[in-house]
């Protein structure tokens, strides 16, 4: 026999702690599956300056922290497991995960977005001796190095201003010759004497004896190859939607992320989806946490019959 | 119990090194955002394995020794021992069921 609830949280981020609150005050019997931390994508951030009620700004990590006592604090129950596959049966999801299966009448999946790794040789060699996803964590292990960004949205923008707290020199590397990033990072970024761009360029590999020392570029342009020394690479290359297990259930746009209404509803009734999941979220904490709000009231209508 | 014991540099010999049971230890820092959040699962494997592993936390803002020592670069890292020997190390955050299992086979 299954655990039998009323509502499934895919997803521990703003939108699922979020969804979970107000699932829980609704006296709902919830249950919020998370596969690694809870917290998910502004763990990363050094600093939330543009959510409400936070004038001075917060660290991810706090803001996280905040949302995680307010959902338990309402009773909002927690298993750390991944989710394999979910099936629908009489009415009822059964979601099969790596450490039990539970069934719900209706579901939201907030399982947001992992970052995309470089996918070159020596990138996974080197994680925690170098190659680093998170600015925020590992910036300080790199006092008075160089270290290397690649990317060249706000992801990548932030960390790189965030290092100039710590790093020597930070040198960016991005394939294009201009950034997605918003323009007041731009701005900052191209004032910042600690930073240079490299554009047009890729990287190849990452090399080392028993640390990082070295990235081999590659210009996309010409097809040069050249060496960098850095001590730190930090990645920020953009995100992909964990939604692979959702591929046969229900509608994904061609990014791979979970297509809803305006209700949040996907094409499966009682299963709905907040935040960076879903198809043209605007990738923000806030966002996400309306998302989740939404998406447990609208979930709760579906579990009433209304 | 059940609560990680958070030990230091001084500590360190004492609470790992000679430590009759096998010892997590959980290097974090207060500005790490994932560290925060990696708490709460290993507060769960700390009441589960309690009597059976110790599970301690060291902040490498304050203890930068013993983080230099065993080359962490990154956090969260979570080194495992058994007889005053690290066994393995893991980085970033992790599924807690591949804990578990690293627990399990130091206890095997």
């Amino acid at each position: 026999m299954n655990d039998k609830y009323e509502l499934i949280i895919i997803g521990g981020g703003p939108a699922g702690l979020t969804a979970g609150i107000y699932a829980a005050m609704a006296r709902l019997k919830t249950l919020l599956i998370e596969k690694m931390t809870l917290g998910g994508r502004i763990l990363f951030a050094s600093k939330v300056e543009n959510f409400p009620g936070f004038p001075d700004g917060i660290s991810g990590g706090e803001l996280a922290e905040l949302m995680y006592k307010q959902a338990t604090k309402f009773g909002l129950e927690i298993h750390y497991a991944g989710v394999e596959e979910i099936k629908y049966r009489e009415k009822r999801n059964v979601v099969k995960t790596g450490d039990g299966s539970f069934e719900a009448s209706s579901i939201i999946l907030a399982g947001g977005c992992e970052h995309t790794e470089l996918g070159v040789p020596g990138e996974g060699e080197f994680i925690g001796k170098g190659v680093s996803y998170c600015a925020t964590c590992d910036a300080n292990f790199f006092q008075e190095r160089v270290v290397a960004v690649v990317g060249g949205g706000n992801a990548a923008v932030s960390e790189a201003l965030y290092l100039t707290n710590f790093a020597s020199r930070v040198i960016l590397i991005h394939r294009r010759n201009e950034l997605r990033a918003s323009p007041i990072l731009q701005e900052r970024l191209l004032a910042d004497p600690k930073i240079t761009v490299i554009w047009d360029s890729v990287v190849k590999k990452v090399q080392g004896q028993k640390f990082l020392e070295e990235l081999e570029l590659g210009n996309v342009k010409t097809g040069k190859i050249t060496r960098l020394k850095v001590a730190g690479v930090f990645v920020a290359i953009g995100f992909k939607p964990n939604t692979d297990y959702l591929r046969d259930i229900l509608e994904l746009d061609k990014l791979g992320q979970v297509v809803t209404n305006t209700l949040l509803a996907t094409s499966q009734p009682g299963i709905y989806a907040a935040g960076d999941i879903r198809s043209n979220s605007g990738r923000q904490a806030i966002i996400a946490a309306g998302d989740g709000a939404a998406s447990a009231i609208f979930a709760n209508n579906f579990l009433r019959g209304l | 119990m059940g609560k990680p014991l958070e030990i230091n540099d001084d500590s360190f010999e004492q609470a790992v090194i000679k430590a009759e049971l096998p010892v997590v230890v959980d290097f974090w820092a207060p500005w790490c955002g994932p560290c925060r959040m990696v708490g709460p699962v290993l507060d769960e494997l700390a009441e589960k394995y309690s009597g059976k592993v110790e599970f301690t936390k060291l902040n490498v803002d304050s203890n930068a020794g013993s983080a230099g020592k065993y080359g962490v670069h990154s956090i969260p890292t979570i080194i495992f021992f058994k007889d005053g020997k690290p066994m393995q190390q893991v980085v970033g955050a992790r599924p807690k069921k591949e804990l578990q299992e690293i627990i399990d086979s130091l206890l095997a």
